[in-house]
């Protein structure tokens, strides 16, 4: 089920996954080898706000893993900018928010975008003013002395954007960004990734809150059980099966209401 | 080097803000300068003993706090997941590596200037006799010595998983260096078969940290070690670090790291 094969061609494509395919070692299956990943190919392009969904255990988070070098690649190859996943310099123009926030809590947000900036060579004469741009926009511009440790879990997604925007980068990675949020949260964390795609960057996210994607997105992929199922513009899908992105993620991945 | 220095310099910072080195740290100060200032009737033979005893302190307390913060620091960059957002960025485990060893070597080269400018400072107002270069050569050799410790429990964090395991099977091996690196081939001319072969290789693979120490020397006033065999002994020390640290990459470059 694909509605947009050529998706935009006209446009560079900025994250690119040929084939790609995951094994592990498990004990619950009898070769004693998993697959969660399996022959997935994908290609985002410049611009683009693409929505990766599929159910828990799915492959999106192994995928992610795959795409900032976390883990190997049983076959196939994954691109970021052109450059192979596996060299560090693929990560030079990206930013990545994990699903829960991870930082040193022993430093300030200053602190921390001051240490990534470093990590990133941005130079010293810029380091300021872009601190002050990322805490700005993500509003943590009054909290930007106080130790990590203290913020609130809201406050800590939100300095974890603030990282994945100290480098300007071209592609944001987000893993279920909004998780564990209270309203207010969400609705901060969504105008944000609003006002990102208005700048023209590419976002690349996965999330279960389908009623955002279907607003956000423009393009979404939906996997199940390590397999591409669908892939298409939210618009077009959502008009060739007569149903709203819930109802079509639910009959993709072949959920059965009890009756 | 930008990236490890980056990420040693936040090594640095957490270790001074962590309480639990500044307990150690207090508690070494303390018993150094109590040690140190003693007095046992001016006798010069007691003298000696205090000397020997504070050197010996030193020797324990730099040798504990480094292998403690070296065997956390990979360990907990995976158990608090800071390791994923910072892998995300133009970060290679190799850098990861270094900026860590980097990180503790530094931290340890703080404490051994502390804990020498001290013992020098009570040395010489109770004995009037100022050999500042014996205490730098003394603490030079073994911050060099330090180095080799802290790539091996570098290489220790990456197989053992729990930090406390790692320290303290690094710290028998080095204290049984220390004691019996020196005789270990006499002592397998009096070992059977298999064990006289298996002694002599271990032998001569092993670092010789006894060979850094010139504590004896401050003691009895014997004046300085050639410094064309201290350059030698500081090649030495680079060699091994440089085997472990390589050692330490080989086997995490290929580690699976999943969110």
């Amino acid at each position: 089920m694909n509605t947009d094969a050529p998706s935009n061609p006209g446009k560079k494509a900025i994250l690119q996954i040929d084939n790609l395919c995951v094994e592990y070692r498990s004990r619950e299956s009898k070769g004693g080898v998993k697959r969660a990943v399996n022959g997935l190919t994908l290609v985002v392009r410049e611009g683009e706000v693409f929505g990766f969904l599929g159910p828990n255990g799915a492959g999106k988070t192994t995928t992610m893993n795959v795409l900032l070098g976390f883990t190997n690649a049983s076959s196939g190859d994954a691109f970021l900018f052109g450059a192979n996943v596996r060299e560090p310099i693929a990560r030079q123009r990206i930013g990545y928010l994990p699903e829960l926030t991870y930082y040193y809590k022993f430093l300030t947000a200053e602190e921390l975008l001051r240490f990534y900036a470093k990590i990133f060579r941005i130079p010293k004469s810029e380091t300021e003013s872009r601190i002050d741009a990322v805490l700005k926009l993500v509003e943590l511009d009054h909290a930007r002395k106080r130790l990590i440790k203290t913020y609130s879990k809201g406050m800590q997604q939100r300095a974890g954007l603030a990282q994945a925007l100290i480098n300007n980068p071209d592609l944001l990675i987000l893993d279920e960004p909004t998780s564990g949020l209270d309203p207010i949260g969400r609705m901060k964390v969504r105008e944000i990734i609003q006002r990102l795609k208005n700048e023209g960057k590419t976002v690349f996210f996965s999330s279960h809150e389908l009623g955002e994607v279907e607003t956000i997105c423009d393009r979404v992929a939906i996997l199940n059980q390590g397999e591409l199922k669908v892939e298409g513009r939210v618009t077009e899908l959502v008009s060739q099966y007569q149903c709203n992105l819930e109802q079509l993620f639910l009959k993709v991945i072949g959920y059965q209401p009890a009756s | 080097m930008n990236n490890a220095f980056a990420i040693a310099g936040v090594c640095i910072k957490e270790l001074y803000r962590r309480k639990d080195f500044y307990v150690l740290f207090v508690l070494s100060f303390l018993i150094t300068v109590m040690a140190g200032s003693g007095s046992f009737f001016h006798d010069v033979n007691a003298s000696r003993y205090l000397k020997e005893l504070c050197l010996l302190l030193i020797w324990l307390s730099a040798l504990v706090i480094a292998v403690t913060t070296a065997a956390r620091q990979i360990p907990a960059e995976r158990e608090q997941r800071t390791i994923f957002p910072l892998l995300a960025k133009p970060v290679s485990r190799w850098q990861l590596i270094t900026g860590k060893f980097l990180g503790c070597w530094f931290a340890t080269g703080i404490a051994l200037v502390l804990f020498y400018v001290l013992l020098a400072l009570i040395s010489g107002i109770r004995e009037h006799e100022w050999p500042l270069m014996n205490y730098f050569q003394a603490m030079w050799m073994q911050w060099v010595m330090l180095a080799i410790v802290i790539a091996m429990t570098i290489l220790g964090s990456i197989v053992f998983a729990a930090p406390s395991s790692n320290s303290t099977i690094i710290i028998v091996v080095v204290v049984g260096i220390l004691f019996l690196g020196g005789y270990l081939h006499q002592l397998a001319l009096g070992m059977p078969q298999p064990s006289q072969t298996i002694a002599t290789v271990i032998y001569f693979i092993m670092p010789h940290l006894e060979l850094f120490d010139v504590r004896s020397l401050i003691v009895h006033e014997r004046g300085l070690v050639p410094w064309w065999a201290v350059g030698e002994e500081c090649l030495y020390a680079l060699t091994y670090s440089l085997f472990f640290l390589y050692a330490a990459w080989a086997l995490f470059r290929r580690k699976a790291l999943n969110t």
